[in-house]
C-alpha cells in the first residue's frame, strides 16, 4: 500500500505551549485513519502542518500527492446555493467547464443533495451542511483528504452517511484522516493515531488497541441503585473504570483482577470499547473530591421539579419547538437529546425563562420563570452550552462575582468558594484568567459557579462536549452526587455517550418529541432480529427514520 | 440585593480594568483628542499670507502697506506686479487675502478726497477670510484716524465680556469636556451589554435572581465612575495647560457632568441592549455620535440652524451641557440658571434608561 504522507518528530509550539510533540507516523493511501482526542490534544494542529498550512518547529512531513483539507467551519457560501457552492469551488480549482457537469452530477448524486441543488448553503442542516463541504471538497479528487471534526454538529443519521461516504473514498484508493473527540468513531477507522495533550498515545488499528482490555470489561445488571454501585466500585483499587450504561454499570478491571460480586446483581463480561481501551492508557489521577452535603431541597406536593406542558416556539413561520411535554422528577437526570437545531436549546431556554413561549406552560418548581418574581431563579443553577465566564475576570474573581449575585456574603461566601476551589482543583489557577484555562478546567469554574448557591433545580446545556472522558466521568461523578442529594437536572446533549448516564430522556428531532423513557426503553425500541443488542446511537437512527416516513 | 450590586459593579470595573486593550482606550484616546483638538479647532487667524498689488507707489500706499505689515496676524506679505499674479496667488492657495491699492490712490489722499483700495478674500475659506477681513478693516480704521485725526466721527469701542481676548480655546476646550466624555462614555456602555452577549454572559445574567433595574445600577455606576474620572481629568487639564478660568464651584460642575453622564448611559445602555453583537453596538455608538456633535453647538451656533432643527436639538443632552459647561467655565452661572440645562439632562436620562431597562429581558433570541 502506498503512503500517502510521512511524519517524522513533528513538533509545534505555540509561546510556551506545546500543541503537538515529535509525533512520527506514516499514513497510507486507501485507508480511513482517524486523528482521536479531546479537544486541546492537538489534533487540529497537526491537521494544520498536514495540509501546510502551519510549518512544524521541529520535524518533517512529506507528502506523496495533492491534498484536499475540509477545515472545522468549512468555507461554504451561506448566501450561494448549493450548485453555485460546487461551481465556485470547481473554477477555484480551475476545473474545465467541460468536465464540471459529469462531476457535480457524480458528486450530488454521492453527497444525497440532488435534490437540494437551488437551496441556499445557509438553509442546509448541519449535516447536509457537512455533506456539501466535502463535495466541494472533492471537486479535484485529492489523493489524501483531511477532514477537520466533520461530525461535529451532525446528527447520527448524517454521521452514518458521512462514514459511509468516506469508506467509498478509500476504496477509490484516497487517503482519508478524519478527526474526532467523539471516542465512538475511532471503531470506524482502519487505522487509529490516539492524541493526548500534544503527544501520540497509539497508532494503529483501533482492534489493536481494543484487545488490550479483552477479558476485563464487565456489566452489573439488575437493581435498582446503579449510582450507588457505579460510586462504590468506582472506589476500588481494582476497578479502573467504572461508568453508568442506561440501567447497568460498566466496569473496566484492573490488568488480572477478577470481576467484583455485587450482592443482588448479576455481573457479566462484555466485549470491550476503544473507549475502554483507551481510559487505561490515561493516567489515573487521585479520587475525585466529593462535594460537601447540603440541605435537601423541598420536593415538591407532586414530585415534578420540571415540567414543560405542550410548549410550542414559532420565530416567524418556522417552528423551532412543536407541543413538547415532559416532566422531570424531583432528584431525577433527565436528558434532552437530539442534533443541532432540533429545538433542544430552544426548550431550554423556554423552561428558564430566557426565551418567551409561543404557547404552552414551562415551569420550574411550579412557576414559570419568565414572569415569576426574581426568588424563583435563586433555586435555578444554570450551566449554558457556551462558556460563559468572564475570561478577563480571575478564577478567584470569578468565583466571587458569581456567589455575589447569588447573595452569598462573608463567612458562607469566603468558605464556599473554599469548597469549590478543592473539589474542582482550582487552587492553583486562582489567579489565572478565566479565558486562560484548559479547556476541562473551564467547564468545571462554570460548573463550580452554576452550583455554589445550592439550587434545587440544574440546567446543564452541553456540560462535557470536547472534554476527554477523565474529565467527563469526575462531572458526572458531581451531578450523580447531587441528583443522588435530592437535586433536579435537565441536560442537553448530542452526545450518545453522555446520554447514557441520564435517568430518563427525551429525544427530540425537528421541534418535535419523539421518544420518551429510560436509556433502556428507548433502546428496546429499535432491537430487532439484525440488532439484538441496539446501542443508544442504533436507536436514535432507527426513531428518527421512523419519524421520518411518518 | 445591596451586595449582589455591589458584586456587579465589582465586577464590572475589574472586566475594564483588567482587559488591557480596554484600558488604553480609557485613557490614551481621549488625552491625544484633548491635546489635538484644542490645537486644531482654533478660530484665531494668527498667520495669515496677503498679497500686496502696489499700482501706485505713492507715499501713502506705502505707509498703508507698512502699518499692515506691522501687524501681528500678516507675517507674510507677497508683492505682486499684475492683476494676473494676484489672481494665481489666489488660486493657489499661496494667499488669504490681496489688496489692490489703484494708481490713484496717494494723490486722492494727498488732496483728502476719499481714496479706496479694494480687498479681495478667497470665499473657499470664508470663516477664515472673513475674520482676515475684520483685521484689515481694523487697521485700515486706525491708519485713517492717524491720517486725519477728526473728532466729530463717533468711535465704536469694543469690549468682549466674559473672554476679554476672544480666545478661541476657551470655547473649544470646555466644549470638549462634553464631546469627549461623551465618546468614553458611550463607548463603555455600548460595547458592555453587547460584549457579555457575545460571551454568553449575558444570559448567564438573567437566569440569576437579579432583577432587570438591579443589572441597570450595576451597569450605570461603574461607567459614571468611569466618566467622572475622565472629565475630572479633561477639566484639570483646561485649567492646568490650557489656563482656561473656572469661575463656578465644583460642586455645581460636577451636578452638571452627573447629570450629562446618566443621560449619555442611558443612551449607550440602549444602544447595547438592542445590539447583539460589539461590532453592532460601536456602529450604533457612533451613529449616534455624529449627529449629537454637530447638534450641539460645538462646532457652529445652535442659533444658525433654521427653528425645526433648533427644536430638533432640545433632545440632544450635549447640547445642553455645552451651554451648561461654557456657563460654568466662564460666565459663573447661578445654579438656577445652571439647572435650567441640567433638568432636560435629567428627563433624557430617565427615558433612556428606563428604556434600556426594558430592553434587557427584549431580544434574547
Amino acid at each position: 500500500m502506498t503512503t500517502a504522507i510521512t511524519l517524522s518528530g513533528v513538533g509545534k509550539r505555540f509561546g510556551p505551549t506545546i500543541a503537538v510533540d515529535n509525533i512520527s507516523a506514516a499514513l497510507s493511501a486507501g485507508r480511513v485513519t482517524g486523528l482521536v482526542g479531546a479537544d486541546g490534544a492537538g489534533k487540529t494542529t497537526l491537521m494544520r502542518l498536514m495540509a501546510g498550512l502551519l510549518n512544524p518547529d521541529d520535524g518533517s512531513i512529506s507528502v506523496n500527492g495533492d491534498i484536499g483539507y475540509m477545515p472545522q467551519r468549512f468555507g461554504l457560501y451561506e448566501d450561494l446555493t448549493v450548485s453555485e457552492n460546487l461551481r465556485l469551488y470547481a473554477e477555484l480549482r480551475s476545473l474545465a467547464p467541460a468536465e464540471q457537469p459529469a462531476i457535480f452530477a457524480r458528486l450530488l448524486d454521492f453527497s444525497g443533495l440532488d435534490g437540494f441543488q437551488t437551496r441556499l448553503a445557509g438553509k442546509l442542516s448541519g449535516g447536509m451542511k457537512q455533506k456539501l463541504g466535502l463535495a466541494c471538497a472533492l471537486v479535484a479528487t485529492p489523493s489524501l483528504l483531511l477532514l477537520d471534526e466533520p461530525s461535529v454538529g451532525v446528527d447520527p443519521v448524517s454521521r452514518r452517511q458521512l462514514w459511509r461516504m468516506v469508506h467509498e473514498l478509500a476504496e477509490q484508493g484516497v487517503g482519508v484522516v478524519w478527526s474526532t473527540a467523539y471516542l465512538d468513531e475511532a471503531e470506524r477507522c482502519h487505522e487509529v493515531l490516539l492524541l493526548d495533550q500534544g503527544r501520540l498515545l497509539h497508532v494503529g488499528p483501533p482492534a489493536e488497541l481494543t484487545k488490550r482490555v479483552e477479558g476485563r470489561c464487565f456489566v452489573i445488571k439488575g437493581g435498582a441503585d446503579r449510582r450507588k454501585v457505579q460510586l462504590e466500585t468506582s472506589a476500588r483499587p481494582d476497578v479502573r473504570d467504572s461508568l453508568i450504561q442506561g440501567a447497568s454499570v460498566r466496569l473496566v478491571m484492573e490488568e488480572g483482577a477478577p470481576p467484583p460480586k455485587v450482592e443482588g446483581h448479576e455481573v457479566s463480561a462484555v466485549p470491550p470499547r476503544f473507549e475502554d481501551a483507551f481510559i487505561t492508557l490515561l493516567e489515573r489521577k487521585a479520587a475525585i473530591p466529593t462535594l460537601p452535603p447540603r440541605h435537601r431541597p423541598a420536593v415538591p406536593t407532586d414530585g415534578i421539579a420540571v415540567r414543560a406542558t405542550d410548549l410550542v416556539r414559532r420565530f416567524d413561520d418556522f417552528v423551532a419547538v412543536d407541543q413538547v411535554s415532559f416532566a422531570v422528577k424531583a432528584g431525577e437526570i433527565f436528558g434532552l437529546l437530539g442534533p443541532n437545531g432540533a429545538g433542544k436549546s430552544t426548550t431550554f431556554r423556554m423552561l428558564c425563562g430566557l426565551l418567551p413561549v409561543s404557547s404552552g406552560i414551562a415551569e420550574v418548581g411550579g412557576r414559570d420563570l419568565a414572569h415569576a418574581a426574581a426568588q424563583g431563579r435563586q433555586n435555578l443553577g444554570y450551566m449554558s452550552q457556551k462558556f460563559s465566564l468572564y475570561p478577563d475576570l480571575s478564577v478567584q474573581q470569578n468565583l466571587n462575582f458569581f456567589s455575589g449575585i447569588y447573595g452569598l456574603a462573608g463567612k458562607t461566601q469566603r468558605q464556599t468558594i473554599a469548597t469549590m476551589r478543592d473539589v474542582f482543583a482550582l487552587d492553583p489557577y486562582g489567579g489565572t484568567n478565566a479565558g486562560a484555562l484548559p479547556l476541562g478546567f473551564k467547564q468545571r469554574l462554570a460548573l463550580a459557579c452554576a452550583i455554589m448557591h445550592g439550587p434545587d433545580t440544574l440546567f446543564l446545556d452541553e456540560p462535557t462536549s470536547g472534554v476527554d472522558p477523565l474529565v467527563r466521568r469526575e462531572f458526572w461523578t458531581h451531578i450523580n452526587a447531587m441528583a443522588a442529594e435530592g437535586v433536579s437536572v435537565l441536560v442537553t446533549t448530542h452526545f450518545l455517550d453522555e446520554a447514557e448516564y441520564c435517568d430518563r430522556l427525551g429525544i427530540i428531532f425537528a421541534g418535535k418529541l419523539i421518544a420518551l423513557g429510560t436509556p433502556d426503553e428507548i433502546k428496546a425500541q429499535a432491537r430487532s432480529d439484525a440488532i439484538p443488542d441496539p446501542t443508544l446511537e442504533d436507536a436514535f437512527v432507527a426513531l428518527v427514520e421512523k419519524a421520518q416516513t411518518s | 440585593m445591596f451586595g449582589r450590586i455591589r458584586a456587579l459593579i465589582i465586577k464590572e470595573l475589574l472586566a475594564v480594568w483588567r482587559d488591557g486593550k480596554s484600558r488604553f482606550v480609557l485613557i490614551v484616546p481621549p488625552l491625544l483628542q484633548l491635546a489635538i483638538f484644542s490645537y486644531a479647532c482654533t478660530y484665531d487667524v494668527k498667520i495669515a499670507s496677503l498679497a500686496v498689488l502696489n499700482q501706485d507707489g505713492g507715499l501713502a500706499s506705502h505707509e498703508l502697506v507698512a502699518a499692515i505689515a506691522g501687524a501681528p496676524a500678516f507675517s507674510d506679505i507677497v508683492a505682486v506686479n499684475s492683476e494676473n499674479d494676484m489672481a494665481a496667488a489666489i488660486d493657489s492657495r499661496r494667499v488669504m487675502v490681496a489688496l489692490r491699492i489703484p494708481q490713484d490712490f496717494s494723490r486722492r489722499v494727498e488732496n483728502g478726497g476719499g481714496a479706496s483700495i479694494q480687498i479681495i478674500l478667497d470665499g473657499r475659506r470664508s470663516n477664515s477670510a472673513q475674520i482676515v477681513s475684520g483685521y484689515l478693516q481694523n487697521i485700515i480704521t486706525s491708519h485713517n484716524h492717524d491720517l486725519a485725526p477728526t473728532t466729530q466721527v463717533p468711535v465704536l469701542v469694543e469690549r468682549s465680556w466674559f473672554n476679554p481676548n476672544l480666545e478661541s480655546l476657551w470655547v473649544v476646550v470646555p466644549g470638549l469636556v462634553g464631546v469627549l466624555t461623551q465618546v468614553v462614555a458611550l463607548v463603555v456602555t455600548a460595547l458592555s451589554v453587547a460584549r457579555e452577549r457575545e460571551l454568553g454572559t449575558f444570559e448567564q445574567l438573567l437566569v440569576t435572581p437579579l432583577r432587570p433595574w438591579e443589572i441597570l445600577i450595576g451597569k450605570t455606576t461603574p461607567a459614571l465612575l468611569i466618566g467622572v474620572a475622565e472629565s475630572t481629568i479633561i477639566i484639570v487639564a483646561a485649567q492646568v495647560w490650557f489656563k482656561v478660568p473656572m469661575t463656578a464651584s465644583a460642586l455645581l460642575v460636577y451636578a452638571a457632568v452627573v447629570a450629562f453622564l446618566l443621560s449619555v448611559i442611558g443612551v449607550g445602555l440602549f444602544i447595547s441592549a438592542l445590539s447583539s453583537t460589539q461590532q453592532q453596538a460601536i456602529l450604533g455608538a457612533f451613529f449616534y455620535m455624529v449627529p449629537t456633535i454637530i447638534l450641539s453647538g460645538f462646532a457652529t451656533p445652535v442659533e444658525n440652524m433654521p427653528d425645526w432643527m433648533q427644536t430638533l436639538t432640545l433632545a440632544n443632552p450635549v447640547r445642553h451641557f455645552l451651554d451648561l459647561a461654557w456657563g460654568l467655565f466662564l460666565k459663573g452661572i447661578s445654579p438656577a440658571q445652571a439647572w435650567d440645562s441640567i433638568w432636560p439632562m435629567l428627563v433624557i436620562a430617565a427615558i433612556t434608561l428606563t428604556g434600556s431597562a426594558w430592553a434587557f429581558r427584549r431580544r434574547l433570541y
